[in-house]
């Protein structure tokens, strides 16, 4: 990447993802990056800077949530791009197809409640040291949507205390405060953990939308910060290497 | 030909809210001797093959794979001398 051009997002479209259009908006048009569809029966990215898993119902949920996606044939080269330490973001089924193909530890069981629950819900910034958080501050509550009936984060107790002593844990469901109760919890996740990162910080995949919470005209915009965290970082490393 | 039929279920150690609600749908009927439920799914699947040890080695194999995800789930199988109709 040139660091005087744009960042180049690559969004992968399963058959049921229905938050590509939202990612491409919210890249495209408010962060005025390069925003890019790819069709999941593609073999290779292309040129990209940033892979985006959207969220949506890929294969309509079908066995579990991500289980079907994971082997579309994009998903060889999303595997190797994320080896290779580019940036990938998944969110909502996003993550769910991240902790399918291995990407990312734990997984994503039914919401404890039985409910799909779609609405504002608090995190806060549990490592502002990730690429996807460097325009936030450790603490920081961000306000932003969520929308499903599986972000119910599942891991053993043992890789638990792994990821919090690799600070992979980015975010938590929390109050306005920045409290975290079993009440700021929509979906009974462990630890109320809201979006975790790879162990090379270059994944993260998180169930809050953020794309949802980047446009002024829609009322909330603290989702911009996650994108804009994103390119500030890569045009960051660019300038650095 | 043989026929697989597989059951896969949540591992013991991971809440299953619905087999939950269902086993307070069976008290509500009165059968209070009735405990633990848990939900599963049932799969069933021919295998195109005439050695009974392939078989049930594509069929692990397929578990293990893509049927069950073994941080949630564990699976178990039979399998069966099946005529197509």
């Amino acid at each position: 990447m040139n660091h005087s051009s744009r960042l180049k997002f690559g969004i992968v479209v399963f058959p049921g993802s229905n938050c590509d259009h939202d990612a491409h908006y919210a890249t495209g048009k408010i962060l005025q990056q390069d925003a890019r569809f790819i069709w999941h029966k593609e073999g290779s990215l292309g040129d990209v800077d940033v892979v985006i898993l959207p969220g949506g119902f890929s294969y309509g949920d079908y066995l579990r949530c991500g289980a079907i996606a994971r082997f579309s044939p994009i998903m060889k080269d999303v595997v190797r791009f994320a080896k290779a330490g580019g940036a990938v973001l998944g969110i909502c089924n996003g993550f769910q197809i991240l902790t399918e193909a291995g990407l990312l530890p734990g997984v994503l069981l039914r919401n404890a409640s039985l409910q799909f629950v779609c609405k504002y819900v608090c995190v806060r910034v549990e490592n502002a040291e990730t690429r996807f958080t460097s325009k936030c501050r450790n603490g920081e509550v961000l306000e932003i949507p969520i929308a499903h009936g599986d972000g119910n984060y599942f891991i053993e107790s043992d890789e638990l205390k792994r990821l919090e002593d690799n600070r992979q844990i980015v975010f938590r469901y929390c109050d306005g405060e920045g409290k975290i109760s079993k009440a700021s919890n929509p979906n009974g996740a462990m630890s109320n953990i809201a979006g975790v990162v790879n162990t090379t910080g270059n994944v993260l995949g998180m169930m809050p939308h953020p794309e949802r919470a980047s446009d002024p005209a829609l009322g909330h915009t603290d989702g911009r910060k996650i994108l804009d965290s994103v390119v500030e970082s890569l045009v960051l490393q660019t300038v650095l290497t | 030909m043989y026929q697989s039929k597989i059951v896969v279920t949540f591992r013991r150690s991971i809440l299953d809210p619905q087999g939950k609600a269902v086993e307070n749908g069976i008290h509500s009927l009165g059968f209070d001797k009735v405990r633990d439920v848990r939900i599963g799914k049932f799969i069933e699947m021919d295998v195109y093959t005439a050695n009974r040890t392939e078989a049930e080695q594509i069929t692990k194999e397929v578990c293990e794979k893509l049927l069950a995800n073994p941080i949630m789930e564990d699976f178990s199988f039979t399998v069966e001398n099946h005529k197509h109709p």
